[in-house]
């Protein structure tokens, strides 16, 4: 359970972590909160030659609002998002997420740059930032760009990310009006990691019709997904539940679910379906349907 | 072989200062490095909660913390808590409560809970149950240990002055 020797430098900007991401002839990775990585590491599955952690880089950090938006670090950990009163006002379904995310200590070191660049489909936290169509800022060698959600996640642990870029900001909107949210997992039982996990934000309007909806759904596809299909059928609708549930029955459609040990695909579809019903459902209660 | 690095970490209130390989373990620094040997090794793979100390005031698991990360932080272990023949109060707890019994999961056990109280004076029992989630017992059945963190609590809040019942670390 020890790793390989590496090299590790700990750069205090962003400017010299990414100059450092280009060390040629070196297999770099970066390092936030090590939850993800130093398992595979010590398990000898990742080997790494250099290491640079991002964890002396205080701006990375930090929780903030601007406008309509509220901007997160990459660098912000589980906790740091579960306890911060502008989310639990104006994001709950951050927090709501964070809250089920492992254990205290590893809420306490996990940050939400980590899990969403690891992109584990089993990973909690692309979930409600699908749901929310968040954007998410990278900075490389030519300089920043801008990823929606949506194009972020490629596949099993793949996203858009160069290897030479740092996921450096996540930015959510800010909720006002009428709007629920609530995210549900079914867990696998001994690690926690979500079977499937749907997050859900809904917004009515003063007469109680459904104006928008977003839902991410993780842990059933090799990669997280928005499930627009069941948002389509309650956009504009007045939310019942049988039409959630009617709904909901599209949350598996056209896709690819994944099997293995811990549940089949049939399984693991139809807790999709059963979870995002209940999600749905949860976040229109809290909207006061 | 990488370079040594050298780290300086304040260990119960003592600075430390080694060169030590990036790889090394946090936990196994504190065990076979500065010889505090009561921070204990269970899995090895982030699960069982056994290594867990305070880091900047926040539990983390040991064994998932490289020595180099803890560079220039503030470390609390098991051997920190009591003052002299002293017990703390929530070491306390687990012995009026019988909140162990091989006590292979008490240092960690001892420090989630330091860290819950250090969050929450007041915390019901599904608070604490969600506060040891990364903590396992293979003896107690946890209702014990549950009821010790909550006899430390009490005696936690007779104690303070303020809403604060400890001192973050
Ligand atoms: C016991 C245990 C239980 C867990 N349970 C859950 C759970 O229930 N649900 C869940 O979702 N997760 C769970 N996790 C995973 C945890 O949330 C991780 O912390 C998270 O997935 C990764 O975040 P990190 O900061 O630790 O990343 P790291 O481990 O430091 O990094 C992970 C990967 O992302 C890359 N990376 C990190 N930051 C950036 C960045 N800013 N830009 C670009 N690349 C970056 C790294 O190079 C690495 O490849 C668990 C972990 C453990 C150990
Ligand atoms: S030894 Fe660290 S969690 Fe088990
Ligand atoms: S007292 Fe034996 S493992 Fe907890």
């Amino acid at each position: 359970m020890i790793p390989a020797a590496f090299d590790y430098l700990a750069p205090a900007t962003l400017e010299e972590a990414i100059r450092a991401l280009g060390t040629h002839g070196e297999e770099v990775k970066l390092l936030a909160g090590g939850h993800s990585l130093l398992p595979l590491m010590k398990l000898r599955l990742a080997s790494p030659t250099l290491l640079v952690d991002l964890g002396r880089i205080p701006s990375l950090g930090l929780i903030s609002q601007e406008g309509d938006k509220i901007l997160i670090g990459a660098l912000s950990t589980h906790y740091q998002i579960e306890s911060s009163k502008l989310l639990k006002e104006k994001c709950p379904l951050l927090p709501q997420t964070a809250r089920v995310i492992g254990d205290v200590q590893v809420r306490n070191r996990g940050t939400i740059g980590g899990s969403l660049a690891h992109a584990d489909p089993a990973a909690d936290m692309p979930a409600p930032i699908l749901a929310l169509a968040g954007e998410l800022r990278a900075t490389g060698p030519q300089g920043e760009r801008r990823l929606k959600a949506e194009d972020f996640f490629l596949g099993l642990m793949a996203t858009a990310l160069s290897p030479t870029e740092i996921l450096t900001e996540i930015r959510v909107p800010l909720l006002s009006g009428r709007c629920g949210t609530a995210y549900l997992k079914a867990p696998q039982k001994a690690s926690g990691f979500a079977l499937v996990g749907v997050a859900v934000w809904l917004k009515l309007s003063a007469s109680g019709i459904c104006e928008d909806i977003g839902i991410g759904v993780a842990g059933l596809a090799a990669k997280p997904f928005r499930a627009k299909g069941v948002e389509r059928r309650l956009r504009g609708k007045n939310l019942n539940p049988s039409l959630i549930e009617e709904a909901a029955s599209h949350t598996a459609q056209g896709v690819d679910p994944m099997e293995d040990i811990h549940a089949s695909g049939e399984f693991r579809a139809d807790l999709a379906r059963l979870y995002a019903a209940r999600a749905i459902q949860e976040a229109a209660k809290r909207a006061g349907v | 072989m990488a370079a040594r690095t050298k780290v300086s970490i304040r260990i119960n209130g003592t600075a430390y200062s080694h060169e030590v390989e990036p790889r090394l373990l946090l936990v196994h620094y504190l065990r076979d490095v500065v010889g505090l040997t009561g921070t204990h090794i269970g899995c090895e793979t982030s699960i069982c909660g056994a290594c867990t100390i305070m880091l900047n005031g926040a539990a983390v698991k040991s064994c998932t913390v490289l020595t180099v990360q803890a560079d220039g932080g503030e470390v609390l272990t098991i051997e920190g808590l009591a003052q002299g023949e002293e017990l703390h109060p929530i070491q306390e707890g687990f012995w009026e409560c019988h909140g162990l019994q091989c006590g292979y999961c008490t240092p960690g056990m001892i420090l989630s809970t330091y860290q819950l109280l250090l969050r929450d004076s007041k915390p019901s029992e599904d608070e604490i149950r969600h506060a040891i989630d990364g903590n396992l017992c293979r003896c107690t059945g946890y209702q014990h240990i549950v009821d010790a963190v909550q006899y430390a609590a009490k005696k936690l809040r007779q104690k303070a002055v303020g809403n604060r019942i400890l001192d973050p670390i």
